[in-house]
């Protein structure tokens, strides 16, 4: 039984592989494979579009990786090859868009909206404690007493 | 007056939602609309001895769609672009993109030949220069060799009625004048 767990184990750790790129590309330069996987994890696939470059077993994919590898050979930097996938598909292949106008309600939206639910949650806290901390008028005081008859005489007994 | 703020609130909701339903999440907007097609040296697909440049897409506003034989959503407007080019005389130029000649050839001999050149593209070179992502795509250069308009699918007669006819009609107006 123990050995059947361990073979589905490792079964399950094989498929896990088979998953990994179709053809990969590998350099002898550690710092030029760890920049090449890094640009894949940062690009997104267009075909199969939530997926990365890394991931991705689409045809366009593959021919984008060779892209990557062919420029990252050439000793371009990662801005270059991130400029040249944007000039041609757009701001849509980063996962991480660039910061800017257009793309300001989706850096900042999620801060800004944390900070406009905070300012009427205080709001509303301050108004409610205002109410309570409210002494009655004598007015006010009277109708209570009218309302709650029997408060009224408990207090009286009291 | 009450309820006024939360109904105010979840009409927004829904008119967010709804716009974000009728988006379509397959739509890549192209970076490439304005600017100017790139260059590309590809030999045309009849006639390998015949080299096509940018130059062959220069003084006139026309359409370039491309397709090929692998890919079965272009099948289904290839009708369409055949009665585009013979009926109304538009000018396709095909971009034949990671195909082989022979397959490529024996499609335009079997389903007829819209296109008035084609270039052949085996790498996909143009294609990735042009940010194909989902053949068939179809887009609209102007006389300048700028890139006005782009579909990425199959055409049918209401996307050509709708976005490229008029598109084309003002080009080549712009064009003549």
């Amino acid at each position: 039984m123990r050995r059947f767990f361990c073979l589905s184990f490792v079964l399950c750790l094989a498929t896990g592989l088979v998953g990994a790129a179709d053809t990969p590309h590998t350099f002898t330069d550690p710092a030029l494979q760890a920049r090449y996987e890094t640009l894949l994890n940062e690009l997104r696939c267009l075909v199969c579009q939530n997926q990365s470059l890394a991931d991705s077993h689409a045809d366009l994919a593959q021919d984008l990786r060779d892209e990557v590898y062919r420029m990252v050979t050439a000793g371009q930097d990662n801005a270059a090859v991130l400029r040249f996938m944007v000039a041609r598909y757009g701001d849509f292949v980063l996962y991480r868009p660039a910061v800017k106008p257009l793309t300001w309600s989706l850096w900042f939206g999620p801060l800004g909206l944390f900070f406009l639910v905070a300012i009427l949650w205080w709001r509303i806290q301050r108004q409610s404690s205002k109410i309570l901390d409210t002494p009655l008028s004598s007015d006010e005081r009277q109708r209570l007493a009218a309302l709650l008859p029997t408060a009224d005489s408990h207090d009286n007994a009291s | 007056m009450k309820f006024m703020v939360p109904l105010a609130i979840f009409g927004v909701l829904v008119a967010v939602l709804a716009i974000g339903l009728k988006l379509d999440p397959r739509y890549v907007p192209s970076p490439l609309i304005d600017k100017a097609a790139p260059a590309f040296s590809l030999s045309a697909l009849e006639d390998a001895n015949t080299t096509l440049t940018k130059a062959s897409f220069s003084g006139r506003p026309l359409v370039l769609n491309v397709w090929a034989s692998w890919c079965s959503a272009c099948r289904v407007e290839h009708p369409l672009l055949v009665s585009l080019a013979q009926a109304q005389g538009i000018e396709i130029t095909g971009l034949n993109y990671k195909d082989t000649r022979e397959a490529a050839q024996a499609l335009l001999t079997e389903h007829g030949n819209p296109y008035h050149q084609n270039i052949f593209d085996p790498a996909g070179t143009l294609g990735l220069d042009l940010g194909v992502y989902g053949v068939p795509e179809t887009f609209v250069i102007d006389r300048d060799g700028i890139i006005r308009h782009k579909q990425v699918g199959p055409l049918t007669p209401e996307i050509w009625q709708r976005d490229i006819a008029p598109l084309l009609a003002k080009l080549k107006a712009k064009a003549g004048a």
